[in-house]
Order: structure tokens, then C-alpha cells, then sequence
């Protein structure tokens, strides 16, 4: 998932980031009954999940409204995720910054983020604490106050992100580029922060019509992780969110990607030292969890190509070819709209592009042609077991993974298919999938061609600010 | 399958921007949007869970639940148990990070000894150690900072997975074989980030900004070094900075998870005991704080300005920790609860992210303002976090203020114990500080404690308006008629 997030991650935590390498987190089945789900949908159409996690006395509410940037359209690109700034500023009773400030008092965290697919809202808790959380949330579901005064300021603020997020990273731009041509009828193609023309165009009514349109309780999800009992969060969103009445949804129409004919191929120019891509083929999403066996098989070839150090690209590509600095392999198999299985990578010094992008496509031939053997599997396979475990140290991602199943219209239960599925993927299956979809005509090239830095620009020069430094 | 963003992965490689928070399992995203981290407000202590039994004591913050002793072999070993789920936390650190580095000429030493450990040791090759890893699903980490270098480890607790996984990090810390190829080819690729690196306004402005304020200590250099000395570094050198820097009495190890006293010590033991004996290296020299600040601005093509200011601040053992952690969140740690980012970003819309940070380290660590704005709004915003610093330094904060720190942070403890993985991190830097083994017990009421004098004399103490060093990459017109 692509996320905009209204808050930036704040680099207080630098010493804490130092550990960032400790792993992946995934979720899974656990011990002592734990693991079990429970849904309940209000009257007004607002589906409630939980999943009691004993662990700790703490509690993770998300709440999901299915409706992302691909709901946008041409011109008003971005308000997805403008909203979600401006549901901060404010509702009838709630000045503009309270609703921080109340979670803070309360020893909570919050913070939003957008997507393709969804707009999600959420806030971590002592467990006791759920009900502010909810009654915040209820509140400007229905009440927001979408001043232009604050709008204005907002906007400026999301430009800002814009910037460093996205125009000073060339890598930003390349995927921005990647998207944009790879995706040609679709609106995956638009970026999740809004084309910057587009964010210098929007108007408070474009932020309080997609409010109107997309912010009821029968277009949400409330998704709760953590030290509860489902009955007592249920009667507690009854209290909150019950008496919010559903409204009418606009028609959602059925957006699909035309069928690719023919490889397509952007180039970036940046400033930027390495040379990079990315190559992106159009393959399927997960629709029927029980049934299909492709996205599993894709997911598996994603694991078998940059699951671990041992994978083959990082071994081909980085230790023993030496053409990339960096290499990697993605696919998300739910999601609401037409899938992509990309792999990017960064090219050593000195080393064409070309070249790397060549040695790249051989891995891929190479399975096409061989297959994969079944040690590569069973290790794919031990990672899965592994990160079936492993996920469910976080309390926040075992949210995360119940919105994301159900904002794709899957049924959360059918994700513990997911692993069982994952474990009997067949060498036949991956190298079939490879052979389907992984072809130059479904291909999407996208080439990041450094620009060199000006050299005066690039060399540390001292020089005073003038005499305005703090006396 | 999720890897790594190609950002992500690609800005490990060069420093570790101070954003790259991975948090929740790795980014799905193969876009460079940042990590998926949640802000978290404080640097301050995050520590164990309790151990959830039958009789679901009252939350303490499990402090009472650590164990603590030193191993024959000289290391000192920090232990929760945790049976809720069937895997193991553990982790190595040495006091080895880059302040360690010997001279500015071997400025990278540190950084890349720790990162061939992991590429081959034992008997195992590169490529058979990542296989053998893969093979049961364990995850295998590394942190480096100035202070710290050492390794994570995360494995299932059944005997078959964690016997492979713990062997292979045995051999990792105490055999590695600085294989030569390897080396060749990890300081090419250590080079090529750095020249990335150096196109990158935040890489440069942090660069300065710790030059600006450290001199000639340890703490001047960045963590990945410099290309001239990456260049000339041997498989000797690797050698003799691991056989001084990873030893026994330098080690603290961190245990965490599904397994009882007995086997964490047999644990320990096991994974300390081929190291030599050794010796603790000795302090880092103190930070000398300049009388007066500088300022200096970097020209950048970059749209905005990356503005650093700030000043060597606090220790990891800075009697007033807890005055200044509470006054931080006042200032620029609190987020939206914080005049920092009410000034900068709510009230005027200059930027996204604007935050004070205190960075506590073994000497005097860094504090620092950081922004980023549009180039033609770098002096207004510089105006404005001078004057909302100075203003804080005079007046200190209002006791509303203080009410609502002290809310957020006592409030929001258990939410520093709420996973294995902030555990474990909380058990190595009490462990690595030699912190007291109540810190976390003691924390809700030490922060509860703090009087509005106790920051303003706490801050006076360390931060001075005229020994502030100011570095601006990008800036006004500077970087434009340039």
C-alpha cells in the first residue's frame, strides 16, 4: 500500500530507529485461543471487527473509509488525502486541534493515512481508553467543520509534503512515472498525494464534497486490535456510531485497466548519482481466496526472487554479477484494483542501466525456462510459517492486514486461507505464473536517468545568513 | 511477499535518514513514501511487557520482570520472558559504532566490520548463511549507530528453528570471515551510496550540522563514514577492529521470548562464550561545547530548504533526563501537542514536519530543531523557530502545557511495552547504558514529577541561543543567485 500520512514520522526517535533492522512483522495463528475474530454490523451499516489481543492492556482502533485516490478523478487528484488533513481541523464542538490534543491527554497516539485504496484513521490506546477514541471518531464522521481559512493553511502544508516526499526523490518520481504509465485507463495511475497542479488548484468544496460523498458509517470499517471483549466494543460503537444514520453511496463504477499491448517504456531525469528502474507486469489480484492459485504462485515468486538474503536476485544481481546496488521484488496480492508485480533496482556505479535491467530480465527468463527447485520452495515456505508468527507481536499490523483484506471486498476470516494456500504452491505453479505474466508485452519499463548535480551546487560551501542569528 | 521499499533499502545502504522508521512489519510499498512508522513522541525509554499470567497483576511496566547477570564469559546479560508467543527475541551489542572509528583516516571502519560479520562466518559462506537463516525462517539484523553496533535476532522458539538460528549468530559475532571479494564489493557499494548520498540535500545538511557541532570527537563523523578511508580499508583492519571491539566484557546481550531462565542463560553463555574475554573499550572522550555557534548554508537545487539548528545537549546519564524529555515534548517533541509545530506548520503552513529532538548518547548527543520548507519560505521559518526556542528558553512552558506532556507520556507507557520488539529495544539500551534495572518502574513517576522550574533551569543549562550552530541546505536567495 502506498500511504500519505498526515503526520511524519518524527525523528526523535532516531535512536530508536537504529534498531529498525530487526526484522519483518507478520501475523499468524497463536497460542491460548488467541488469533479468533468477531464482527458485528450496526444498523446503519458500520461493520464492526475485533480481535482480543491479551498481550499488553493496550487497544488499536482503525477506522476505514473505502474510499482512496483511485475514487478521484482528473482535476481534483489528491482531496482523498487533503481530507484526511482537514478531518484534523476541527468539527462543530471540536476545535480545530482538540481532537490531537484529547487523544495526547489520554496517553494516546493518532495519527491517518491514505492510500489507493482507503482512507484509514487510527489511534493507540491503554485499552480503557477505547471509548474517547470512539466518540472522536463519531464526531467528525458527521460534524466536520472544513473552514476555508483552515483549508488554506492545510493546502500549503500538503504541498510541502508533496515536495519532500516526492519532487526532491528522484526515486519518488520514478514510481510516480512508473504508475502513471504503466496504469493507462485505471486511476491507480494517479499519485495517492495528488498531482502538485492538481493540489494548486483544489477548493474547500472539492474537500467537503468528497466528505459528503464518501464519509458514512455504511462506507466504513471499524477494525479493533487488542486488550478488549468484543461484546463491550460493540456496545460502545452502538453508543458512538449507532444513532449516525447511513446514507445513499454514490454508484461505484467498475474501473479496469485496458489490456496491455505491447512493452511501454518512461525515462526520469533527475538529479541523482545511481542509475535506477523499474519493471512492472500487469498480473492478477486475489478475487476468490479458496479457489485461485495464481496470487499465491506470485507471491511465492516475489519470495523465491528477494524474500531473503539467500534470494536469487540480491545473490545474482548484487553479490555475484555486481551490476545493482540494490534490488527488490513486490506484489501485493489484495488490493482493490488491478495488480502489478514489480521489481526495481539500483545499478552499481559505472554499470550501464541497460545491463542491469538485462541481467534482471535473465532471472526471470531463467525461471520462465528452469523453474524453481524445491529447496528455493520449502524456504519460501519456512518464511511464511515464520511470519505467520512473527506478525502478531504488533497489534497495529494485525489491524492493518483485517482492513486491508476487507476494504479489497475479501471476507478477513478467508485470510488464514492465505497461508495454508501459500504452503501448497507447487515449482510447476511459480514457473507457470512466471510464464503467463511475467512477458514483455504486460511490461512496463520505467528508467531513472541521473542528471549531474551541478557541481557549485553539490560542494559544501560556508557562507553567513546575515545578522539575524539569535542573540 | 513484501521486501523492502527500493527507497528504503537504498537509504539503509547510505546513512539511515532519521525518518526511515520501519515499523509494523516492512512497508508493503515499493515506493519511497517513508516508512510506515507511527510517530512516537519521545526518545524516551520503552521497555518490557509483563508477562501475562493467570493472575494478570496490575500494570507496573514489567520492570520487575527483568532479570539481570553477567555471563562467565564476561557479558552482561539482560532477560524478560514472554511465553504469549512461540519465537525469541535476541540481541548483541558491543560498543563498537562508529565513535570507535580510530581516526577521521579510518572514518567507516566501524560501520563496515559490522557489515561483513554478517556475510559470512562460521562455517558458513555468504550466500550458506542467508540460506541457512531463510531455511527457518529467522531474521537476523543489524543496528549501528556512534554508540552502539550489534545484531538482532528474531527465530521461532521451537528447538529445531532457534538451535540453527542462534548457532548461526555465534558464528556471526565471534568467527566472521572477511572474505576478501566480499570486501571488495561492500565498499563499492558502501562508495556508491555515499556519492548518491552526497546529491542528497538531507545526507549533507546532517553531515554539516555534526561537523558543525562535534569538531574533532568521535561524534563529528557520520555513522557510514567517508570514501577516501572506505577506500583504503583492508581485511586487516576489519580483523583488528572485531578482535579489539567484539569482545566478551563488551557485550550486552539482550534475551527476550519463549524460553525460561535457565536456557536464556545456557543461551547467553552459548552465544558469548567463543568471543575472547577482552576488554571494555574506554569512555569516549567529552564533548567540548564550543562558547560560540555557527552558521553556515549549503547551495541546493533541492525545491525545499532542510534547515538543522541546534547544539551537544545530553548524556545518556544527564541527571536532568527526565526535565528535558518532558520540556522537548513541549517544545518539538509532542507533535501538534508541541509549539514547534504549531508555529511552523498549523499557524502558518511552512512545512510538513518541524521537530526538536534530544538524541541521549554515551557523551554530550545532539539536540536539534529540523524543518523542511519551500526555499522562499527558509528565512521566515528560521525566523520563527529562533524566536519560539528563544521564547521557550525565557519563559518556559505553562503549566497547561506541562500538564498535557505529563498526560501524554504517563499515559501512553504501556504503549511502549506493547510488543516483543519494543521490549527488546528497551532491555538493550538499559542493558547497554548500564541504565538501572527500575528505569522503566521508575519512569510514569519521574516524569510526573518534573516542575516547570526544573526545564527551564534544565534547558538553560544546555541549550544557549549564542552556542547554536545553524546549517542550511538550499536556502533563500543564497542558493538561487549562486
Amino acid at each position: 500500500m502506498r500511504d500519505m500520512r498526515r503526520r511524519p514520522i518524527n525523528p526523535s526517535t532516531l535512536l530508536w530507529v537504529l534498531l529498525i533492522g530487526l526484522g519483518l512483522a507478520w501475523v499468524g495463528p497463536a497460542r491460548a485461543g488467541q488469533g479468533e475474530t468477531y464482527e458485528h454490523t450496526l444498523a446503519n451499516g458500520l461493520k464492526v471487527i475485533v480481535k482480543p489481543d491479551h498481550r499488553a492492556p493496550v487497544v488499536v482502533s482503525q477506522l476505514w473509509y473505502r474510499a482512496g485516490s483511485m475514487d478521484e478523478s482528473y482535476g481534483t487528484t489528491g482531496v482523498a488525502h487533503v481530507l484526511e488533513h482537514m478531518m484534523f481541523k476541527g468539527t462543530a464542538a471540536l476545535p480545530d486541534g482538540e481532537f490531537s490534543r484529547r487523544i495526547a491527554a489520554a496517553g494516546g497516539r493518532e495519527n491517518a493515512f491514505t492510500s489507493r485504496d482507503a482512507t484509514v484513521y487510527h489511534q493507540t490506546l491503554q485499552a480503557d481508553r477505547l471509548g474517547l477514541a470512539f466518540e472522536l471518531e463519531a464526531d467528525r464522521m458527521v460534524n466536520l467543520t472544513l473552514s476555508p481559512a483552515a483549508f488554506a493553511k492545510e493546502i500549503e502544508v500538503v504541498k510541502e509534503e508533496r515536495r519532500q516526499r516526492t519532487e526532491d526523490n528522484p526515486h519518488a518520481l520514478l514510481y510516480e512515472a512508473l504508475m502513471a504509465t504503466a496504469y493507462q485507463s485505471h486511476p491507480y495511475r494517479h499519485p495517492v498525494i495528488g498531482w502538485m497542479d492538481d493540489l494548486e488548484h483544489l477548493r474547500v468544496e472539492d474537500a467537503r464534497a468528497w466528505y459528503e460523498r464518501w464519509y458514512a458509517p455504511n462506507n466504513a470499517l471499524l477494525v479493533v486490535v487488542g486488550d478488549v471483549e468484543p461484546a463491550a466494543v460493540f456496545a460502545l460503537a452502538e453508543r458512538h456510531f449507532g444513532a449516525i444514520p447511513a446514507r445513499a453511496l454514490p454508484l461505484r463504477r467498475a474501473l479496469a485497466e485496458v489490456e496491455p499491448r505491447g512493452m511501454r517504456t518512461v525515462t526520469v531525469k533527475a538529479p541523482a548519482r545511481l542509475a535506477a528502474a523499474y519493471l512492472a507486469w500487469h498480473v492478477p489480484r486475489l478475487a476468490d481466496p479458496a479457489a485461485d492459485w495464481e496470487p499465491y504462485a506470485l507471491e511465492v515468486l516475489a519470495g523465491v526472487l528477494d524474500g531473503h538474503a539467500s534470494a536469487r536476485l540480491p545473490r545474482a544481481l548484487v553479490r555475484e554479477q555486481q551490476v545493482a546496488v540494490d534490488v527488490g521484488a513486490y506484489y501485493d496480492a489484495v488490493a482493490r484494483g488491478p495488480g502489478l508485480f514489480l521489481l526495481s533496482l539500483t545499478a552499481a556505479e559505472g554499470k550501464p542501466l541497460d545491463a542491469a535491467v538485462a541481467a534482471l530480465r535473465r532471472e526471470i527468463e531463467r525461471i520462465q525456462r528452469d523453474g524453481v527447485d524445491a529447496e528455493e520452495l520449502a524456504r519460501v515456505k519456512a518464511q511464511v510459517l515464520a511470519a505467520q508468527v512473527f506478525e502478531q507481536d504488533s497489534l497495529f499490523f494485525q489491524a492493518r492486514e483485517i482492513g486491508l483484506w476487507e476494504s479489497a471486498g475479501l471476507r478477513h476470516q478467508t485470510r488464514r486461507l492465505r497461508f495454508e494456500r501459500l504452503r501448497e504452491v507447487t515449482p510447476e505453479q511459480v514457473q507457470a505464473v512466471a510464464r503467463r505474466y511475467l512477458v514483455d508485452d504486460r511490461l512496463t519499463l520505467a528508467r531513472l536517468e541521473p542528471q549531474p548535480v551541478e557541481a557549485g551546487l553539490a560542494r559544501p560551501t560556508a557562507r553567513l545568513l546575515g545578522d539575524r542569528h539569535a542573540r | 511477499m513484501r521486501a523492502r521499499s527500493l527507497y528504503l533499502s537504498l537509504a539503509f545502504l547510505l546513512v539511515l535518514p532519521v525518518w526511515a522508521g520501519l515499523d509494523h512489519g516492512s512497508s508493503a510499498s515499493p515506493a519511497i513514501h517513508g516508512g510506515l512508522s507511527e510517530t512516537r513522541h519521545v526518545p524516551g525509554a520503552e521497555g518490557p511487557t509483563r508477562a501475562r499470567g493467570e493472575e494478570a497483576p496490575p500494570f507496573q511496566g514489567g520492570a520487575t520482570h527483568i532479570q539481570h547477570w553477567v555471563s562467565a564469559s564476561g557479558a552482561r546479560v539482560y532477560f524478560v520472558e514472554n511465553r504469549d508467543l512461540p519465537m525469541l527475541d535476541v540481541s548483541v551489542s558491543f560498543a563498537a559504532g562508529s565513535a570507535r572509528d580510530p581516526s577521521p583516516a579510518a572514518a567507516g571502519l566501524a560501520r563496515m566490520t559490522h557489515q561483513l560479520m554478517r556475510l559470512g562466518a562460521g562455517p558458513w559462506s555468504e550466500q550458506a548463511l542467508a540460506e541457512a537463516l531463510a531455511d527457518v525462517g529467522a531474521v537476523l539484523s543489524g543496528h549501528f549507530d556512534a554508540d552502539r553496533a550489534g545484531f538482532s535476532l528474531r527465530t521461532l522458539s521451537d528447538e529445531r528453528e532457534r538451535t540453527r538460528a542462534v548457532a548461526v549468530l555465534r558464528a556471526v559475532l565471534a568467527e566472521p570471515h572477511f572474505a576478501p571479494a566480499v570486501l571488495v564489493r561492500e565498499k563499492a557499494r558502501a562508495v556508491a551510496g555515499l556519492k548518491e548520498a552526497a546529491t542528497q540535500p538531507g545526507y549533507l545538511g546532517e553531515k554539516a550540522f555534526k561537523a558543525a557541532l562535534y569538531a574533532s570527537h568521535p561524534y563529528a563523523q557520520e555513522a557510514s563514514g567517508e570514501i577516501e578511508a572506505i577506500e583504503r580499508l583492508t581485511v586487516e583492519d576489519l580483523q583488528g577492529f572485531h578482535r579489539r571491539h567484539y569482545v566478551a566484557r563488551n557485550a550486552t546481550v539482550a534475551i527476550l521470548g519463549d524460553l525460561d531462565r535457565a536456557a536464556a542463560a545456557a543461551l547467553a553463555e552459548f552465544l558469548t562464550a567463543a568471543l575472547p574475554a577482552g576488554e571494555a573499550p574506554p569512555p569516549l572522550p567529552e564533548v567540548e561545547v564550543a562558547a560560540t555557534g555557527s552558521e553556515r548554508v549549503i547551495p541546493h537545487h533541492a525545491t525545499q530548504s532542510h534547515l538543522f539548528v541546534g547544539m551537544p545537549a545530553i548524556r545518556r546519564d544527564d541527571p536532568d533526563f527526565f526535565p528535558l524529555v518532558v520540556g522537548n515534548y513541549i517544545l518539538g517533541g509532542g507533535g501538534f501537542d508541541s509549539r514547534l509545530l504549531n508555529e511552523i506548520r498549523v499557524k502558518r503552513g511552512l512545512a510538513y514536519s518541524a521537530y526538536s529532538q534530544l538524541e541521549p548518547m554515551q557523551a554530550l548527543g545532539p539536540f536539534r530543531i529540523g524543518l523542511q520548507t519551500r526555499r522562499e519560505a527558509t528565512d521566515a521559518a528560521l525566523e520563527v523557530v529562533r524566536k519560539t526556542l528563544e521564547d521557550f528558553l525565557r519563559e518556559g512552558p505553562t503549566e497547561a502545557e506541562l500538564r498535557q506532556a505529563k498526560d501524554f507520556l504517563v499515559g501512553s507507557f504501556p504503549l511502549r511495552l506493547d510488543s516483543n520488539r519494543k521490549i527488546l529495544e528497551q532491555l538493550a539500551v538499559i542493558g547497554f547504558y548500564r541504565l538501572p534495572l527500575d528505569w522503566l518502574a521508575q519512569y510514569p513517576a519521574r516524569v510526573e514529577a518534573v516542575t516547570r522550574e526544573d526545564i527551564v533551569r534544565a534547558f538553560r543549562a544546555r541549550i544557549r541561543p549564542e552556542a547554536l550552530h545553524t546549517v542550511v541546505v538550499g536556502g533563500q536567495r543564497e542558493a538561487q543567485s549562486n
